[in-house]
């Protein structure tokens, strides 16, 4: 079929290309201009002359936070707490997810245990509450206040739920007959069948524990045990957190190491960037998992 | 009907530890909300510290901000909520009318970029290039001829910086649900329309739009839970004593009263009406999500 193009069509359709073209400009330009400032030198980035290319291109400042000890334990502690939290994580979403899949008919528990986990995330005791908890239990400190409350992610938990419930029930029954217990019919067929699901959650596991940071600056006193997204995030607000003057604070801003901060927050974000492609497919797909319904 | 219990025993063996770990991280927490009618002294712990009724509640009645803060932060929930709802309809609808397949997905791609950052990469973004001295937002203004804008020091523009950057973070992800859900719609639709003589802009309106208007309705309705969410993590990074006027929200002012003066009681006490109200939005939300698109969580 041949579609003719009117004038006012064509012009709407330049105007269109034109604004998303900037639109897209626009989301991307605070990084690029951020990412400019950490590979130019300490100079041109003080006057102001970086806009959307390294002025004086140096790594220098890189150099320098990757030799600086606190960055490195903070990365250390990032590292740990990723790797321990993803473990615990993707194993109590699969033994969570996997019963709680199973039809009511056949698990006649099954929505009394939706109830509780679903109203464990529409209401909550509070930041106090918690952060006592996590005190007299003796965790400030360790490693485990930051993998332990979030040991259950009901969100993920609801996104493998949900694909599990499109494999057929066939499999389990068939799975019966053959004198299978529900514990092999998870480890042997479900498990097996639900690898990009698990893939896609694996991401969304990895992605939130790299970035969370609240819980580090809440339950670490000590400064070596910040994971580092709670060590930057100290870094960054200490020009802005303190009570001072117009003047004082913008002569704070002109002294401290403004290429040393963005070359800082471009290493952190840096394992983020590297994912992004396959993050994006798979964000998809977890879309896809996620509006289907039961 | 002995078998069958038997037979499900290894679900609820499966089920047992994320139980106990909800049990403990989320329903002794609850337990804790106590806290709320006690003076807390957490070396008496919850057994130990005096009970004082309503003290608390009377005490943040009486305080001066507390009535600020709640209009703060419904005030700043409120618009994110409705900025988040039409920019990306907006953005999605007009990328649906693009062509070139490589401009549409490079420009998904860089808009769903700031999404999967946190608020700390962004905050410090945000905290150079907002500077009045050396920003570059203000640079650009600069050559327009105006004043530098202090976007994160002048409680007159605080909010509406935390609405725009919120956007920022958060638009690409509600453009690709609807960008997925208008790859939905039945081609089928949109040649009966062109065979009946209908330009793009009758398709738009009377195709495009209503394919995604159930999706619309789900978002908008889910996001009614969030009226007390103005965005703790992003605000807690952005802001500071100059705009508390404007920015200090419930959950920064919790976290300033409890975890800075350790008046924990109180923070309770604000902790509990914050989960309690937002409970009930949350209830009404789903309720609603269920009646109008058939929407169960779980």
């Amino acid at each position: 079929m041949v579609i003719r193009e009117t004038t006012g069509r064509k012009v709407f359709l330049v105007f269109n290309y034109l604004f998303l073209g900037l639109v897209a400009f626009l989301c991307i330009a605070p990084m690029i201009n951020v990412l400019a400032i950490s590979l130019s030198s300490k100079s041109a980035a003080a006057g102001g002359l970086v806009k959307f290319w390294p002025v004086d291109f140096t790594v220098d400042s890189y150099k320098y936070a990757l030799g600086k000890n606190e960055f490195i334990t903070a990365f250390f502690v990032s590292i740990k707490r990723v790797i321990l939290g993803y473990f615990i994580n993707i194993i109590l979403a699969v033994l969570t997810a996997f019963p709680l899949s199973r039809r009511s008919t056949v698990f006649k528990w099954r929505n009394a245990y939706s109830v509780f986990f679903v109203f464990s995330i529409i209401f909550s005791g509070g930041i106090i509450p918690t952060y006592m908890l996590i005190k007299y239990l003796g965790l400030l400190d360790t490693i485990w206040a930051l993998v332990l409350p979030s040991a259950v992610s009901v969100l993920n938990v609801i996104l493998l739920m949900n694909f599990f419930r499109e494999l057929p029930n066939e499999i389990e029954e068939a799975a019966f007959i053959d004198g299978a217990d529900y514990w092999k019919v998870l480890y042997s067929i479900y498990i097996p069948l639900s690898k990009p699901a698990l893939a896609t959650v694996s991401l969304f596991i990895l992605i939130g524990h790299w970035n969370s940071w609240f819980d580090g600056i809440l339950y670490m006193n000590k400064m070596e045990n910040y994971p580092l997204q709670s060590y930057l995030q100290t870094v960054i607000v200490t020009t802005v957190n303190l009570t001072m003057s117009l003047e004082e604070m913008e002569k704070i801003q002109k002294v401290s190491d403004r290429t040393f901060k963005a070359a800082q927050v471009f290493l952190t974000a840096l394992p983020i960037l590297m994912v992004y492609p396959f993050l994006q497919k798979y964000f998809m797909k977890g879309l896809v998992l996620g509006s289907v319904k039961g | 009907m002995k078998r069958k219990s038997l037979q499900q025993l290894p679900l609820h063996l499966m089920l047992l530890p994320g139980v106990i770990f909800t049990l403990i991280f989320s329903y002794i927490p609850m337990l804790g909300i106590v806290i709320a009618f006690q003076k807390f002294v957490p070396a008496r712990g919850i057994f130990k510290s005096k009970w004082v009724g309503l003290e608390n509640f009377i005490y943040l009645l009486d305080m001066p901000n507390t009535f600020q803060v709640l209009w703060n932060t419904v005030y700043i929930a409120i618009m994110k909520i409705i900025a988040g709802l039409i920019v990306p309809i907006i953005i999605s609808l007009l990328l649906n009318e693009v062509g070139n397949k490589i401009f549409k997905r490079t420009v998904q791609t860089v808009v769903f970029l700031p999404y999967f950052l946190s608020w700390v990469i962004l905050g410090g973004i945000l905290i150079d290039v907002l500077s009045p001295s050396d920003g570059i937002v203000n640079k650009f203004l600069g050559i327009l001829g105006i004043e530098p804008i202090f976007f994160l020091g002048d409680d007159k523009v605080f909010p509406y910086t935390m609405v725009i950057s919120d956007v920022w973070k958060n638009f690409g992800y509600s453009t690709v649900v609807y960008l997925a859900a208008l790859t939905n719609i039945d081609p089928g639709l949109y040649e009966a329309a062109i065979i009946d003589g209908a330009g793009h802009w009758k398709r738009t309106i009377h195709i495009t739009l209503p394919g995604i208007v159930p999706i619309i309705t789900l978002m908008a309705v889910l996001s009614l839970g969030n009226v007390l969410n103005a965005g703790f993590e992003q605000i807690f990074t952005l802001y500071s004593p100059l705009v508390y006027r404007t920015g200090d929200i419930i959950d920064t002012f919790v976290y300033r009263i409890g975890m800075v003066n350790a008046q924990y009681g109180v923070a309770t006490a604000v902790g509990l009406f914050k989960s309690v109200v937002s409970f009930m939005f949350i209830m009404l939300s789903n309720k609603l999500a269920y009646k109008y698109a058939g929407y169960r969580v779980l």
